[in-house]
């Protein structure tokens, strides 16, 4: 049943996806109960995943080109080898 | 099967048809321009290389991928060597009586009561880059695909050549990582 901090972030982060098993979150509430670090960590990782998700659809609305300049380039390099 | 529905290959078209698809496809996992055009490079060269080898079952399109997928596989074994673990920075402690627990000051600090506020800033998604891109790259590439990207933790390690162990353990090295990072440069008053 205990388990070190380290283990018990680790499935902090998990359960921050939803892929915690029922068993390793009874395993984290009991060591939340008596880790404070480990509350604040837990806390915190809430705030983190919103930030997460933030940037996540920030990075969605970017679209990647490559420039005319690269694909001429890449053109050159490929076609000097078929 | 009739000759017909067979695929073919036409290496005068790919960049044309398949350039910023294939660019695309690694910005989402390796977020680095340069790296990313070297990579599809090599993609294109290798899969010259490669052409006597495909069947013409899958569209071109699909056998180009993957063999970008290869690429990528590459790209994070070498990252994964050496070179990239001298730079993970430890939070807890490895050995001794205290294993395990935290290390005193990588642990978590209060942010104070402003949260949602801090949040809601056109600026943070910058300040989350800075510190993803400060991660070993190892770390950057698999967080970004888990968290950034929504992969299935599955498809991760099918493409990575990881296992699902594995996998959680850079997760949580990274996003304890990432918490430090953004304690000091936005949580932090």
């Amino acid at each position: 049943m205990k388990i070190s901090c380290d283990e018990a972030t680790k499935i902090c982060d998990k359960s921050q996806y939803r892929e915690a098993s029922l068993w390793e979150k009874i395993k984290l509430n009991f060591h939340l109960f008596l880790c404070k670090k480990c509350g604040l960590y837990s806390k915190q990782n809430g705030i983190l995943s919103k930030c997460y998700e933030i940037h996540k659809d920030s990075e969605s609305r970017k679209k990647h080109c490559l420039t005319e300049e690269d694909k001429k380039h890449l053109e050159q390099e490929l076609k000097a080898r078929i | 099967m009739s000759s017909t529905n067979k695929h073919i290959l036409n290496p005068n078209k790919w960049i044309e048809l398949h350039a910023d698809y294939l660019y695309n496809y690694t910005i989402s996992r390796i977020n680095n321009q340069d790296l990313a055009k070297d990579i599809i490079q090599d993609t294109f060269f290798a899969a010259l290389k490669a052409q006597a080898n495909f069947k013409g079952l899958a569209s071109e399109r699909t056998w180009l991928i993957s063999i970008l997928k290869r690429k990528i596989i590459d790209h994070y074994r070498k990252i994964n060597s050496t070179k990239g673990k001298a730079e993970v920075k430890m939070n807890f402690y490895s050995d001794g009586d205290r294993e395990g627990e935290w290390i005193e000051e990588r642990a978590p600090s209060s942010w104070g009561s402003e949260i949602e506020q801090v949040i809601e800033n056109d600026e943070l998604s910058e300040a989350l880059e800075n510190c993803i891109e400060a991660l070993p790259d190892k770390y950057a590439l698999v967080f970004r695909m888990k968290t950034i990207q929504q992969f299935e933790t599955e498809d991760i390690c099918k493409e990575l050549d990881i296992t699902s162990s594995n996998l959680w353990v850079i997760i949580h090295r990274a996003r304890t990582q990432l918490r430090k990072c953004m304690e000091e440069s936005w949580f932090k008053n």
